[in-house]
């Protein structure tokens, strides 16, 4: 195994644990668009009357979905944070508690490729510490929580994302890429770098969850490799 | 080994059409009206002879859950949350269930609700699982077309919604009351305890929070019988389950197999056996991180169920496998687990939040051997410390692993100690671990 | 009831109480930091562990409700482990600052370290630190002691009613704040500092001043409005350091405002420490001696009628009455304490008074605000209020000058006192809702009584009362609210101008050849004639003391033993804490000897004496507590209940931090009046 166990984010100024300000440069000035209307209003059907602060988790991802749309990275610019409680009748403090609480949410804008590296330990055993090697190398990024030059990664490092029979895991923004190891991280972010958007799910030769070589288990019927992925059909969550 | 018609999750791994007509055609929504014209009772009934235990890592016999909701309303509704944010390192199945097997997951929901006189019932799916929770929302979308939920759900006379909420990356919020916050709108603190769920929940009302395999396996039990479902595994560990294997295996994945098979069967015959060989095998995390690992000589005869892992003072958690072989330093394997415990504490009480951070920061030295001999005493006590002492169980959680290292490798770390002292000379350790600079390897 | 048995102690507590409070009850002392009776549970500092049978695991007292037949034990080895390991987390990250630190001394974390805590700190690795946050400019941050119990985050969104700070992030890392870095906007955020268990939150200006056992304490009473707030003094070598609140459950419950707690930086400044006479236009220095003679050469041959008194908003009982005594021995009617020129009717002390009590607040169901803020005017009060309004049903209308948000839903009903007439009449639906009411109460505030109409709108709020059923025998719902801390004892002692006296307004212009002020500082002086001789009794030269041709300098709360009555009516004794400063004296004594310079000695020489005449004057003088009542004869006070004019109510208090003489002259004042009151001002600069 290579590279470091990534300790550099003990105690303070760690990604997601440590204690996150929002940065200095925020916009002075936010409104939901139309799109984003419109889903809020779905939202909020889902939630009983007078319960409608359940719905703030999603309006802040309406609001990164926004920001992505406007600028080309997800983040909760502070007067979007006020815009959300205003709208949900909540202090803003319990947004602001809300929105440093969860890890997906960022303060602080992120590049177009938000690189989600995955060191728990089952990603870890099967050569994590090589995929964050190989983002450090192909982005150009030296550390966690850094943003490349050019605006184009930013290099998050993330706890176990709940699919480690496939590990290692990179998420790329919404975007699982599984059982990597360097050299196919490092094209894939290549490929980002020249606005490809590589097939999500195993890296290699492997239908989903199943094992390499072919099912163990349900013998009996087969199916085509690309039964899951049919990205654009389904309709956007928040 | 089960046989492939007795397995529940026919698709689970996305290899047919996951969508209405493919559900339907391996048997979803089918005579699900029925099941529920049997009434409440008959349904709980059935679910308690199946002796399903809740698959999320505490075992709580499921149907004696639903039977804990009131069954005359005081005037406020009941909710149906299910728990779809799986996070603990080592544990995929929910994923598979939520992309590939969603109307399982979509028709048991609509059965468990009506069990438990809920109108309306939450997913609460983890923020990263963005399009598992596309293919569950549209899933939920056909459900609706088609009349199989909404109002008078498939003619059963009985109104249900269901919606999908999404996490936004917090462990925490997989701990039942947590969720109920998170849901509300606030942060993820787990509630104490009492009041519980079942008598005051989401927004105040009786609320049951299920796994998401829990509830995915109800429609199956109830159309095939309690009796064939408990037929498994052996007593009081009954059932199918998923199990997943990661870490040194030749083939990592995912699989259905029922309770009570060998930990070895399922390594070999499913994930092509250890790296290098069964005798290259150093130890296995049978159930996600949260339980202490067992060491490779009892993998040769510990069975995969509650009874047989508690005896190994470990337990079956989700029964995500982490599987490590002899080329793992497993000190360091552990202290990573701490760093994500350390990570995922809310912060809310004490113990946990001190505690963590502390376990974590011994155990980075114990990876390099920068510690003193009685430190690993030390560090056995501040686990007993933070157990049983918090609000919720991660502290507990926190503390099990460690506590499994000590007990089956505390060779190991002794062993990392004096190297380090004959590298460095006695004393060293005083100086505590820099914030900011990696731990290193361990001495070599 | 259940009854439990606590270390083989049975006691009975209510169902719903919680183990803690079981355990209390038997007398069992259970540590805790997160837990406060007044605020919501929390449960998370973990130090209240106990053990309960036939639980596996140690439980948090506090959360826990008792069940019948329960069998707790506090002191058992297994609790005590539990609790040490408590103790050992919360120390590793806690700084072994207390030699520095404000708290030291009067610290739970300090205290129970002594029980629970180890001699030496296993823990050998980096302590965390946490960068300090700002609230404020009156409550100082130290976060890196913060231990997360959260009972600030607590009382800011529950009693406080502004919830503007949080716990962000999570894990180690949640630090408590703002997150936008802003001044919390209270009035009662001085109490954060007291309910922070350890030196996290602390008095800035208090910041390293003193420790607690240097202090002298003496109980007395804020005089900064008139709630009758019970506060402490800590005083040391005749300077006050801090003024902190007493638990009075009937007044102030343990709170307090921040006016009361933070002017008294007031005391020192601006201070009259000697007697001054106006010789040739310019005020000079003079003996007490010279001081009585200028004034009484000034009052030779003046006829009574020509002679007024007009008493501030900060008296004490006893140097009111010994005005009176003088006035009356001078002959003159002319005595007034309506320094706003509000309106009463004294005939009945219902008529002026809180009747429903504040603690009868948590009993009424439904509630009218008649010209009145109380979030300015009795901020404690105004706690108690939404304190009722959290507890549900608690419908609230007002009919004010719209003023800051009052921390509670109320339905707003316009500006103008016509809304009452409406209200009488029907054709306003808030009647209903009183009417509906239990126990309505309906409170009158000083703007609505400041103004030429205030009689009218008295009679028609007490008419009001009675129509929606707010007097019974059993419930009197309504309420006047004062905020000078003076007006009730004022009003107690017949302040008022007597036959054929002249109010403040016939006493300006000339009205009066001598116009004594007892700390009038509020009446604006520039309305005095010219030819007016003023004399100013009083502690600060303010606006009343420039205008003076004699001054005599007074005494402020602290310095002097006197009565208050608050806007109740319950009557209290504030101690003397310090001296007053120089040669300044007690107010009483200064008339007393006055009154023997021009030889009407007034009929006391020790203060016993002096309290025996005001309960000559009135009984109520000697009434220990206050007994609740109802409403007996339902006659209203005189005044036209028709007669209410169309001007608005105005706000009856500006600026909430500058409101006397005292907290004029407090810097700290200022900086919150700057910050608080005049936000535009701050952005413009």
């Amino acid at each position: 195994m290579s590279g470091q166990f990534s300790a550099e984010n003990i105690g303070h100024g760690t990604p997601g644990h440590a204690p996150r300000p929002a940065t200095d440069q925020q916009p002075s000035h936010f409104a939901f668009d139309e799109t984003s209307e419109a889903e809020i209003a779905t939202i909020l059907a889902r939630y009983p009357e007078g319960r409608q602060s359940s719905g703030v988790i999603p309006l802040l991802y309406v609001v990164h979905n926004q920001m992505k749309r406007d600028t080309g990275s997800a983040w909760l610019p502070r007067v979007a944070m006020d815009t959300v409680a205003k709208r949900l009748s909540m202090p803003p403090i319990r947004v602001y508690e809300v929105a440093t609480f969860y890890l997906m949410f960022n303060t602080k804008p992120v590049g177009r490729h938000h690189l989600q590296v995955c060191t728990t330990t089952p990603c870890w055993l099967r050569g994590s510490d090589d995929i964050v090697a190989a983002c450090k190398a192909e982005a150009g990024l030296r550390a966690f929580e850094e943003t490349s030059a050019d605006g184009l990664f930013t290099m998050t490092e993330v706890e176990c994302l709940g699919a480690c029979a496939n590990a290692p895991i990179l998420q790329v923004n919404e975007d699982y890429y599984e059982d990597l190891d360097f050299e196919r991280t490092r094209s894939l972010i290549a490929a980002l770098r020249r606005g490809e958007t590589p097939e999500r799910g195993p890296t290699i030769d492997r239908y989903n969850s199943a094992p390499v070589g072919g099912r163990t288990t349900l013998l009996e019927e087969v199916g085509t490799r690309h039964a899951d992925g049919q990205p654009g059909t389904l309709p956007d969550v928040v | 080994m089960l046989n492939d018609r007795d397995r529940i999750f026919t698709n689970i791994y996305g290899q047919n059409d996951w969508r209405l007509a493919g559900a339907r055609a391996r048997g979803d929504w089918d005579g699900t009206t029925a099941i529920m014209a049997r009434g409440r009772d008959a349904i709980i009934a059935e679910m308690k002879a199946s002796n399903l235990r809740g698959r999320g890592g505490a075992g709580f016999p499921t149907g004696l859950k639903w039977s804990f909701m009131p069954k005359v309303s005081d005037g406020r509704p009941s909710y149906l949350v299910i728990n779809g944010d799986e996070s603990e390192p080592g544990t995929c199945k929910d994923r598979e269930i939520l992309r590939h097997e969603p109307h399982k997951l979509i028709e048991s929901a609509l059965i468990a609700s009506f069990a438990m006189g809920a109108h309306t019932a939450y997913i609460y799916v983890r923020g990263e699982y963005f399009h598992e929770t596309r293919h569950l929302q549209f899933a939920i979308d056909e459900a609706y077309e088609a009349g199989l939920i909404g109002r008078n759900a498939g003619g059963s006379g009985w109104d249900f919604d269901l919606f999908v909420h999404r996490g936004a990356g917090a462990y925490i919020c997989g701990e039942e009351t947590a969720m109920l916050e998170s849901m509300e709108g606030k942060k993820g603190l787990p509630r104490m305890k009492p009041p519980f769920p079942a008598a005051m929940g989401l927004y105040g009302c009786p609320t049951t929070v299920n796994n998401v395999e829990s509830i995915a396996v109800a429609s199956t039990i109830l159309r095939r019988g309690g009796a064939w479902f408990s037929s498994f595994g052996r007593p009081n560990n009954c059932g199918t389950k998923l199990f997943s294997i990661s870490g040194h295996v030749n083939r990592p994945c995912l699989v259905e197999e029922e309770l009570s098979v060998p930990m070895r069967e399922i390594i070999d015959r499913h994930a092509g056996g250890v790296r290098g060989g069964w005798d290259n095998l150093l130890a296995v995390v049978p159930g996600g991180c949260s339980v202490p690992l067992i060491p490779a000589s009892t993998c040769d005869t510990v069975l995969m169920d509650f009874d047989s892992l508690r005896a190994e003072k470990s337990g079956l958690g989700t029964a995500g496998m982490i599987v490590m072989d002899k080329s793992t330093d497993v000190i360091r394997a552990i202290a990573r687990f701490s760093r994500f415990y350390k990570h995922e504490s809310c912060g809310q009480c004490t113990p946990c939040r001190e505690g963590t951070g502390w376990m974590m920061r011994v155990m980075y030295r114990m990876v390099e051997g920068r510690a003193e001999l009685e430190e690993i005493d030390m560090l056995e006590q501040v686990t007993r410390q933070v157990e049983g002492h918090t609000i919720c169980a991660l502290g507990d959680a926190a503390a099990w692993p460690i506590q499994g290292l000590i007990r089956h490798f505390r060779p190991v770390m002794e062993e990392r100690i004096n190297a380090y002292k004959r590298t460095h000379g006695e004393g060293t350790r005083l100086a505590p671990t820099p914030a900011n600079l990696p731990v290193p390897m361990a001495a070599e | 009831m259940a009854r439990v048995t606590v270390d083989g102690i049975i006691v009975e507590v209510a169902n719903g109480s919680n183990v803690l409070q079981a355990c209390e009850a038997a007398g069992k002392e259970i540590p805790r930091f997160c837990y406060h009776e007044r605020l919501s549970i929390a449960g998370n500092c973990r130090m209240c562990l106990v053990e309960i049978e036939k639980a596996p695991k140690p439980v948090a007292s506090c959360g826990y409700p008792v069940a019948d037949g329960m069998v707790v034990r506090t002191d058992t080895e297994m609790v005590r482990r539990a609790r040490r390991a408590v103790m050992e987390f919360l120390l590793i990250n806690h700084p072994l600052d207390c030699p520095i630190c404000d708290q030291g001394g009067e610290c739970d974390l300090q205290d129970l370290a002594y029980s629970y805590g180890s001699d030496h700190s296993r823990y050998a690795e980096n302590k965390r630190a946490v960068q300090d946050k700002y609230l404020g400019p009156l409550v100082k941050t130290v976060m890196t002691r913060c231990i997360l119990c959260t009972r600030c985050v607590r009382f800011a969104s529950e009693v406080a009613g502004v919830p503007e700070v949080g716990a962000t992030s999570r894990g180690e890392n949640m630090e408590i704040g703002t997150y936008v870095e802003k001044a919390l906007t209270s009035e009662l955020s001085g109490n954060l500092i007291d309910i922070c268990p350890v030196g996290a939150l602390t008095s800035k200006p208090y910041a390293f001043v003193a420790r607690p056992w240097e202090l002298n304490k003496t109980d007395s009473i804020d005089a900064t409005d008139a709630v009758g707030t019970n506060i402490r003094v800590h005083a040391r070598g005749g300077e006050v350091l801090r003024i902190l609140p007493r638990t009075n459950d009937a007044v102030n419950e343990e709170w307090m405002a921040d006016k009361g707690r933070f002017s008294f930086d007031g005391f020192k400044r601006r201070r009259l420490d000697r007697p001054w006479v106006r010789v040739g236009g310019k005020l000079r220095a003079a003996s007490w001696q010279d001081a009585f003679v200028a004034i009484g050469r000034r009052l030779e041959g003046v006829r009574g009628e020509r002679i007024g008194a007009v008493v501030g908003d900060l008296c004490d009982a006893e140097s009111m009455m010994a005005l009176k005594d003088l006035m009356t021995a001078l002959g003159s009617p002319n005595l007034d304490c309506r320094q706003d020129g509000a309106q009463y009717d004294v005939s009945r002390r219902e008529f002026y008074g809180f009747n429903t009590t504040i603690a009868g607040i948590e009993e009424a169901d439904a509630l009218l605000l008649v010209g009145c803020n109380p979030r300015r005017e009795a901020p404690v009060i105004n706690a108690r209020i939404r304190k009722r309004w959290l507890a549900g049903g608690f419908p609230v209308g007002v009919i004010a000058a719209s003023g800051p948000d009052l921390t509670y839903d109320v339905e707003s009903l316009g500006d103008r006192p016509a809304v009452l007439t409406g209200l009488l009449d029907g054709g306003v639906g808030f009647a209903e809702t009183l009417r509906a009411a239990k126990r309505p109460m309906i409170v009158v505030g000083g703007a609505a009584l400041a103004r030429e109409d205030g009689a009218a709108v008295l009679a028609a709020a007490w008419a009001l009362a009675k129509e929606v059923g707010a007097l019974t025998p059993e419930w009197h719902g309504f309420n006047v609210l004062h905020h000078a801390a003076s007006r009730m004892a004022a009003l107690d002692l017949g302040m008022l101008p007597g036959e054929g006296g002249r109010s403040v307004a016939g006493m300006m212009s000339g009205g009066v050849d001598v116009l004594w002020l007892l700390g009038a500082d509020e009446i604006g002086p520039g309305r005095i004639g010219p030819d007016t001789f003023v004399v100013y009794q009083g502690h600060h030269g303010d606006a009343g003391a420039a205008r003076a041709d004699v001054i005599l300098p007074g005494a402020t709360y602290v310095e002097k033993s006197g009565t208050y009555v608050n806007t109740e009516g319950r009557v209290q004794i504030a101690f003397q804490a310090i001296f007053p400063p120089g040669e300044a004296r007690e107010d009483w004594r200064i008339l007393r000897a006055f009154s023997e310079v021009i030889g009407h000695t007034l009929p006391y020489d020790d203060i016993e004496t002096l309290r025996r005449r005001m309960v000559e004057v009135n009984p109520v003088f000697s009434r220990q507590g206050l007994p609740r009542f109802g409403a007996g004869e339902l006659a209203g006070p005189a005044g036209d209940a028709g007669a209410v004019g169309s001007a608005p109510f105005s706000q009856a208090i500006h600026d909430y931090y500058q409101t006397n003489v005292i907290s004029r002259a407090s810097v700290t004042m200022s900086e919150c009046s700057r910050i608080y009151s005049h936000p535009v001002l701050q952005a413009a600069e």
